[in-house]
């Protein structure tokens, strides 16, 4: 190549990145680079450049087809590697923008350039700059014929475009045109993008085109195809839902690399319900095998290790579906022990392949061999020199020691009982040891000793396993070994971490009260705010609350000792401020709790508090309160209370403060003060902080004044839920027999849209509205059965209905429409709206009130109902009745009314409702459903099968069946409209096609069509 | 999940980057200026990997190469394994070095176009595509001549084009 010419001319070998590859076999693959640095030092920048502009015309020659890059280019590059300053850089930046912004919209600019020019643009990108500018012409490149501009077109989308930018929609159509291109490589890079552009929405548009792909004949092609898919499955589980067999079958592709390509899916499946694949534990085992016997053919050995990250994906597999099931694991035990007794533990990958080999023990239910292996794979790891394998053995240890006590019940062996970190030198050359006393799976292991070193990564993982490690024998050495290393580290994030784990540690297995509150000054004290608030509460409860033994002298000794810490820590300077807040609590509620210290002393120390964080509005609260608690105990327990003068102060400046909380505290303790003993005691008792309070929600001790109004003639309170929201609601319930859940979000699709009933129903939902005694019409009964004053609260919703009517129709119509709906029943939720009554008479049920009521029904406006809704159909039957049953909730009055609206519409309605969906259904599924039979039964013997990998080498009849199969079913797909219309009739055929047009047009349906598309793909 | 890849050079400067999932402009800057501030406080000869939920979120895992002026650089969340990726970067490494033999920072700059090629045939949305660079240039290669002939003739691809809108 020209250009490595140019390099060697030059001298510039300094920047060679690699060079050398060795063996694997000599060094191991990770030390396979030897890196060539610097051979000759140059550091004179002129020079430099010159070179630098002899290698751009060499390269701007483009003699090396394709990928040359014009002089512009390399100029752009040039100068902003030299530029010396990000505003310099960003002039040069800005000037490009210009450039290309003119230039784009130049005619007819030669390809080649048009390439370079988003090129530029996408490279200007990734240097942080906006080119937003050009995203449209991307998007133009996408429609070129050429392939050349066409995968830079898609490069760059794929780069510029987030899967909801607006431009997506001009992309979508060129996409499905491209995955069906007869050139696979078009194919794979609309692939490529139709991985990062496609959003749920747009998904079904393509989704049949990429199932196609799956039975491509170039394997290229079916691997991105299925990791296409894959994509779609993480975006939006239920699109995919109807594939999962063909994820299954393609685990059987002939090739080796779609298999593996399909372990990912596979994975992601699996972790989501681990029960619908242990069919599969075997072909995974017997793959996994024959991996490893060197059955593949050599092109996938990587390092002399055959498909290494085949076998990583099937273990991390195995260790999922194996998971506590036992007969599950047995089967995997003999393939793990040719592992661990095959791999390579002299080159990176095969140390990655150990790796996994433990991580799938710890997880699966493992023999005592297989533990054993482990342990000396975990053993080797951690006296490896290299600091990866030290990372991957802590890992390792700390997940078979999660384990490990499980196993050691079950077979009455040792435990690891004690891990002491018995040595320690400070700073950051730490030095943590491990006695390993009775380790019974580590027989080679009895003293580990582990050096930290300035490597945080490994020390951040040890300080995991330690955590992990800790008991109550050794807590106290381990946290006060990570509180060390908090407060030397600088990173928030971990030391929230840290701290969190701590308190964790500290509450589980605290020693005693005095350590946890001194372990917990420390925690507050240097992580500070970064503490969850809900630990600064806990402590303050637990503090109220003592250690939960009945001891109150170790409660108030608790007590304290915490009192004494924290005057002593309070007068160091910039505490973090939810420290304070706990200071300041308990100092209020135990400070002179136990008579060491004077009431003046601690609401000194409060006043400090209070002045020296004086921003601080929550810390000024907190302390305002404590004083107060304070001085209520003086004032209770009938000490004279002299208010320090700096306190007065305080109280003063906060009478006036902007906060309203902090005014209140203080005139809440101004007037404190001057309360007598009785008053106060009852206001603030002492160490009454646990104590519940009990709160009337019912407001019951209101009862007696209630009923005084009402005998003297007001009206009872009827709650908002039952004066609006009574009709929506309550439509849901009586709709819904077998969904339970009440208000909760519907997941299910909506059905079809059925062109005619929706017009049907919103006119009946229009039609009442002109009539005001609609929502009276359900209290009708009730006001006609009980006093005076529910006739008047019939009335108020009259009135009420007026407002409504006023703001128009959206807000009745919203009403209704949200009950017609939920679809299952829109047979009866058109009912519902063509009178009303029903709906909110059947509401009766969730308000019991009404139920009594329910015997006063006339028998006459019982017949009437029955006649209106009789007869279609058997299976209505019940709510035939119920709805037969609420129908004389309706007025008197209202009858006239009511009746001619009714009687056009139910009846043509339900027949409506019953004809399509059965037509439509039935017809739809049956031809596919005996396709997918056929599939099935062709599929299956490929499924089972156990010598899968047999199937790789030599292309077997079975496989290529099933291939003919699945390209046939595209043809035959085609040939099932003609015979399913003959079966169904126009209305579907219409239907169908209908479909399929919408979906040709790239417009997503408002649903997805299950009949037409669940049944087809299988 | 392969969440992104990054290449960046020892000054700061991101030579090529590809995120898995989408981010804006302005994130992209971000996280590749604090992956490069990690990376420089990391002293020599220590492991290759970092914890870095701080700034991918939980679980996320870092792993990256130093060669000659180049930091490599993947992350990924927990269902991928550690060394395994340390390899992929090999592999990654070993494919640009047959690519462009005796790859340096100057081909990876200058052959922008060609590096994405390169990586999209290794991983693809996210997920370890090829591990075998002789198949990968292979693919690679095939692409740059088809793209070199679909650019001599742009004849053929109309007709093909009239042929599909029907």
């Amino acid at each position: 190549m020209p250009s490595q010419a140019v390099l060697e001319e030059l001298n510039l070998k300094e920047l060679i990145i690699g060079s050398e590859l060795s063996s694997p076999n000599a060094h191991g693959g990770n030390v396979a680079w030897s890196l060539i640095r610097r051979r000759k030092p140059n550091n004179n920048p002129n020079r430099k450049m010159e070179q630098l502009k002899t290698i751009g015309r060499e390269l701007a020659m483009g003699s090396q087809g394709g990928f040359g890059q014009s002089k512009e280019f390399l100029d752009l590059v040039k100068s902003i590697g030299e530029s010396r300053s990000k505003a310099e850089e960003d002039r040069i930046v800005l000037t490009e923008i210009d450039t290309l912004k003119r230039k784009l919209l130049e005619p007819d600019i030669p390809k080649r350039k048009l390439k370079e020019h988003i090129i530029r643009l996408v490279y200007i990108e990734m240097l942080g700059h906006d080119a937003s500018f050009g995203y449209i012409h991307a998007v133009k490149m996408t429609h070129d014929d050429s392939l050349l501009l066409k995968r830079t077109g898609y490069l760059a989308v794929t780069l510029f475009l987030d899967e909801d930018h607006d431009l997506i929609i001009l992309i979508v159509n060129t996409i499905q045109k491209d995955l069906r291109s007869d050139n696979y490589l078009v194919v794979c890079a609309a692939l490529n993008a139709v991985c990062r552009l496609i959003n749920e929405e747009t998904i079904p548009a393509v989704l049949p085109q990429v199932v196609d792909l799956l039975s491509h004949g170039k394997e290229a092609v079916r691997k991105k195809a299925i990791m296409a898919l894959h994509r779609f499955h993480r975006k939006s589980p239920s699109s995919v839902s109807h594939l999962v067999s063909n994820f299954r079958r393609k685990l059987c592709d002939n090739d080796p690399g779609v298999m593996g390509a399909t372990l990912c899916p596979l994975f992601d499946l699996i972790s989501e319900d681990v029960n619908s694949y242990k069919d599969l534990v075997s072909s995974f085992v017997s793959i996994l095998k024959q991996v490893t016997e060197r059955r593949l053919p050599k092109s996938y050995d990587y390092h002399q290790m055959p498909a290494p990250f085949i076998q990583i994906k099937l273990l991390k597999i195995m260790a999922l579906l194996s998971s506590g099931d036992k007969s599950a694991s047995e089967m995997m035990y003999m393939v793990l022990g040719d592992l661990f007794r095959k791999c390579d533990s002299s080159t990176n990958i095969g140390n990655a392949i150990l790796y996994e080999c433990i991580r799938c023990i710890s997880c699966i239910v493992p023999s005592p061999q297989l533990l054993e292996s482990a342990a000396d794979a975990i053993s080797k790891f951690l006296k490896s020199d290299s600091h990866n394998l030290k990372y991957m053995g802590i890992d390792g240890l700390g997940r078979l020691i999660k384990i490990s006590s499980d196993i050691a019940e079950q077979h009455q062996l040792a435990v690891i009982d004690c891990l002491e970190v018995s040595s320690y030198k400070g700073n950051f050359f730490e030095v943590v040891c491990f006695h390993v006393s009775t380790l019974f799976f580590f027989p080679g292991l009895m003293f580990l000793t582990f050096q930290q070193d300035p490597d945080d990564t490994l020390k951040r993982k040890t300080f995991e396993l330690l955590y992990k490690m800790t008991k109550s024998s050794n807590v106290e050495v381990i946290v006060d070994r990570m509180i060390d290393y908090m407060i030397s580290i600088n990173d928030n994030h971990y030391k929230t971490e840290i701290a969190s784990r701590c308190v964790e540690l500290a509450e589980q297995f605290a020693p005693s009260n005095q350590w946890f509150i001194q372990i917990m000054n420390k925690v507050f004290e240097h992580a500070g705010d970064l503490v969850n608030i809900k630990v600064a509460h806990n402590l303050m409860r637990l503090i109220a609350e003592g250690f939960g033994e009945d001891d109150d002298d170790a409660d108030n000794k608790l007590r304290l000792s915490a009192v004494e810490s924290y005057l002593q820590i309070i007068s160091e300077p910039k505490l973090p401020s939810l420290f304070l807040q706990v200071i300041s609590w308990v100092l209020g509620e135990y400070g002179t709790a136990d008579g060491k210290y004077s009431a003046s002393y601690i609401s000194g120390k409060l006043c400090d508090v209070a002045d020296a964080y004086s921003s601080d509005e929550t810390v000024k609260g907190y302390a305002v309160s404590a004083l107060m608690k304070i001085y209520a105990f003086e004032i209770a327990s009938g000490r004279k209370v002299d208010v320090l003068p700096e306190c007065q102060t305080l109280i003063e400046e906060l009478l006036a403060s902007h906060s309203t909380d902090l005014q209140q505290r203080a005139y809440e303790l101004q007037a404190l003060l001057a309360l007598d003993a009785r008053a106060v005691e009852s206001i603030l008792p002492l160490d009454a902080s646990c104590e519940d309070i009990e709160v009337d929600k019912d407001l019951s001790f209101l009862n007696g004044y209630i009923q005084q109004a009402i005998e003297s003639g007001a009206q009872p309170y009827i709650s908002e839920r039952e004066r609006s929201g009574m009709f929506e609601t309550t439509d849901y319930h009586s709709q819904d027999h077998h969904e339970v859940t009440s208000h909760a979000l519907r997941f299910e699709a909506y059905e079809l849209p059925k062109p005619s009933v929706p017009s049907q129903a919103s006119t009946t939902a229009l039609v009442p509205v002109p009539e005001p005694s609609y929502y009276s019409e359900p209290h009708q009964p009730i006001s006609t059965s009980s006093s005076v004053s529910e006739r008047e609260s019939s009335e108020i919703k009259l009135r009420l209905d007026g407002v409504k009517q006023k703001w128009g129709r959206p807000s009745y119509q919203s009403s209704t429409s949200a009950s017609s709906s939920t679809p299952p029943q829109a047979a009866n939720g058109t009912s519902t709206h063509s009178d009303g009554g029903v709906a909110s008479s059947s509401s009766s049920r969730p308000r019991s009130s009404y139920e009594p009521k329910k015997p006063e029904i006339n028998p006459e406006k019982q017949r009437l109902a029955a006649s209106l809704f009789g007869g279609s159909s058997t299976s209505r039957s019940d709510r035939k009745s119920s709805s037969g049953g609420h129908k004389p909730a309706k007025g008197t009055a209202n009858r006239a009314a009511t009746v001619p609206k009714e009687n056009p519409t139910p009846v043509p309605d339900l027949l409506d409702f019953d004809e399509p969906t059965a037509t439509s259904g039935v017809a739809a599924t049956d031809p596919f459903k005996e396709l997918e039979g056929l599939m099935e039964s062709s599929s299956q013997d490929g499924g089972g099968s156990t010598d899968v990998m047999g199937l790789y080498g030599a292309p077997v009849k079975t496989t290529t069946s099933v291939d003919s199969l699945l390209s046939e079913l595209s043809d035959s797909s085609r040939g099932t409209y003609h015979q399913s219309q003959t079966t169904k009739g126009p209305n579907s055929k219409e239907a169908l096609e209908k479909d399929a047009l919408v979906r040709q047009m790239g417009v997503n349906p408002t649903s997805q069509n299950p009949t037409l598309f669940k049944d087809l793909l299988g | 999940m392969i969440k992104a890849v990054m290449m960046i050079n020892t000054q700061g400067k991101p030579r090529l980057s590809k995120f898995y999932d989408f981010m804006t402009v302005e994130k992209q800057q971000e996280l590749i200026r604090g992956v490069f501030s990690e990376l420089c406080s990391r002293p020599e000869n220590v492991s290759n990997f970092l914890e870095i939920d701080s700034l991918f979120g939980p679980d996320s895992r870092l792993v990256y190469k130093h060669y000659a002026t180049l930091y490599f650089v993947l992350v990924f969340d927990a269902s991928e394994n550690e060394l395994a990726m340390l390899d992929l970067i090999q592999v990654l490494v070993e494919t640009l070095d047959k690519c462009f033999s005796n790859v340096c920072e100057l081909d990876i700059v200058f052959n922008y176009s060609k590096m994405h090629t390169v990586l999209d045939e290794i991983v693809f949305g996210g997920q370890v595509l090829e591990t075998n660079s002789t198949e990968v240039m292979k693919a690679v290669e095939e692409i740059s001549k088809l793209e070199a002939a679909s650019n001599a003739i742009s004849l053929v691809p109309k007709s093909v084009s009239g042929w599909r809108g029907r």
